[in-house]
C-alpha cells in the first residue's frame, strides 16, 4: 500500500558538517545521507565540503575522496568505476543512477546523495537489495530449452533474433530503475518491477527459448506485471540508457495476443 | 538489532519528478475528480427533472462564482483525462516509448488540455 511518510525510525536528522581545509578555492557542498547501525540512532545528512581542484570529475571520485580524506566511515559500494558493474547505483540529485558515470559538474548548487529509495538500509548508503535479487531470480534468467543442442556447435541465432535480447540483455542489474518506479515503492512485495520484468522479457524474446508460454503464465498476474502504470521513472532513471517501460508494454501486448 | 528495525530510504520526499511522473499521478487525480464531479451531472438532470423551480436553483448555483471555478474544473479534468487517455492508448499498443516521444507527447497532452477547455468554454459561451 502507499504509505507516503517514512516510519519514524526512518525520518531523517540533522547530521554534522566536515568544512573544507582552510585554502581551498573551488569548494562544493556534498549532502549524504548517513546511517549507523551499532548506534541506534534515526538516519541523519552529513555535509561534506569538498576541494573540487583536488578531486576527479565524478560524483564517485568525490564520495572516495571523502573516505580517504574527511570521514572513513562513509561506507558505500563501488567496483568497477566505469558504469559496467552498477555497484555505485545511489540517488543523486533526486534521480537515481551510478555514481561512477555522473560528473559533479551535471549537478546545479548542493549535491544531495541517498541511497536507493524506499530500501531497508543496511549502512549509509548500502541499501538491502534482498528482495530485488529473489525477485530476479523468479523469472528463471536462464535459457530453457527442450531442444537437445547441435552436437557439433552452438545454437546460432539469425542477426535479426540477436538483435532483440541486445538492448534487455545489457541490462546490469544496478536497481536504479525499480527503485524508481512508486508502484515498485508501494507494492514491491507483489510487483516484480522493471529490472525483473526487463530480464523476463529478454528471455521471451530469445528464439532459443522454448518456454514462453509458461514464462507468460507466470507473469500472468495482477500484481507481478499489471502494476506498472507506464510512470515511466524507470526509463527516465536507467544509467545505461535502457526502456524497461517498453519491454513490459511489450510483453502485456504478447499477452493479449495469446489471448485474443 | 535484527534486520526489521532497519530504516526505510527517502522515497517520494527526495525524488524528483519527471514530467512524465507528475502526468501519471495527475491522470489518476484527474479520473477520481470525474468520479466525483459526476454527482454534479446527476444532480443537473435529477434537478431537470424535479421542475422548473429546482431546476432554477441548480443554474444559479452553477452561474455562481464557485459553481464556474468548478465547473471549469471539471471541463478542464475531463479533456485532461481524455487527452491522457488517448496517450495511454497509444503507449498500450506499443508506440511512443521512446524517452524522448514520451516527454514531448507530455507536453502535447499538457497543450491540448489547456487549448480544448479553451475551445469547449468558448463555443459555450
Amino acid at each position: 500500500m502507499a504509505e507516503f511518510r517514512l516510519p519514524r525510525n526512518s525520518r531523517i536528522k540533522k547530521g554534522k558538517h566536515f568544512a573544507a581545509s582552510n585554502g581551498a578555492s573551488n569548494v562544493r557542498r556534498f549532502a549524504v545521507y548517513r546511517y549507523d547501525p551499532d548506534s541506534g540512532d534515526n538516519p541523519r545528512l552529513d555535509t561534506y565540503d569538498v576541494d573540487l581542484d583536488s578531486c576527479g570529475p565524478m560524483i564517485l571520485d568525490a564520495l572516495i575522496k571523502i573516505k580517504n580524506e574527511i570521514d572513513p566511515t562513509l561506507t558505500f559500494r563501488r567496483s568497477c568505476r566505469e558504469g559496467i558493474c552498477g555497484s555505485c547505483a545511489m540517488n543523486i540529485d533526486g534521480g537515481n543512477t551510478l555514481a561512477c558515470t555522473r560528473a559533479i559538474d551535471s549537478v546545479k548548487g548542493d549535491v544531495r546523495i541517498y541511497p536507493l529509495p524506499h530500501l531497508p538500509i543496511v549502512k549509509d548508503l548500502v541499501g538491502d537489495l534482498t528482495n530485488f535479487y529473489a525477485q530476479y531470480a523468479s523469472i528463471k534468467p536462464w535459457l530453457q530449452s527442450r531442444t537437445p543442442p547441435p552436437p557439433d556447435q552452438e545454437r546460432l541465432q539469425t542477426k535479426e533474433d540477436q538483435e532483440l535480447i541486445n538492448e534487455p540483455a545489457a541490462c546490469i542489474l544496478c536497481a536504479c530503475c525499480s527503485t524508481s518506479c512508486p508502484s515498485y515503492w508501494w507494492n514491491s512485495d507483489r510487483y516484480l518491477g522493471p529490472a525483473a520484468l526487463l530480464a523476463a522479457y529478454r528471455w521471451l524474446v530469445d528464439s532459443r527459448d522454448d518456454a514462453t508460454g509458461e514464462r507468460l503464465d507466470e507473469l500472468e498476474d495482477p500484481f507481478r506485471l499489471y502494476r506498472c502504470h507506464t510512470i515511466m521513472n524507470c526509463t527516465q532513471t536507467c544509467p545505461k540508457d535502457l526502456n524497461p517501460a517498453q519491454a513490459i508494454v511489450a510483453t502485456k501486448k504478447m499477452l493479449a495476443e495469446r489471448k485474443y | 538489532m535484527s534486520n526489521d528495525d532497519r530504516p526505510l530510504s527517502p522515497h517520494i520526499s527526495i525524488y524528483r519528478w519527471p514530467i512524465t511522473m507528475v502526468l501519471s499521478i495527475l491522470h489518476r487525480i484527474s479520473g477520481i475528480v470525474l468520479s466525483v464531479g459526476f454527482v454534479v451531472l446527476v444532480a443537473w438532470l435529477f434537478d431537470a427533472a424535479a421542475g422548473p423551480e429546482a431546476y432554477t436553483v441548480f443554474m444559479s448555483v452553477m452561474d455562481s462564482l464557485v459553481g464556474q471555478v468548478m465547473l471549469i474544473a471539471l471541463s478542464f479534468a475531463f479533456f485532461y483525462h481524455l487527452s491522457n487517455g488517448a496517450r495511454h492508448l497509444l503507449w498500450d499498443a506499443g508506440r511512443g516509448l521512446e524517452k524522448s516521444q514520451a516527454n514531448q507527447s507530455s507536453w502535447l497532452v499538457l497543450i491540448a488540455t489547456v487549448v480544448l477547455t479553451a475551445l469547449f468554454w468558448w463555443l459555450a459561451s
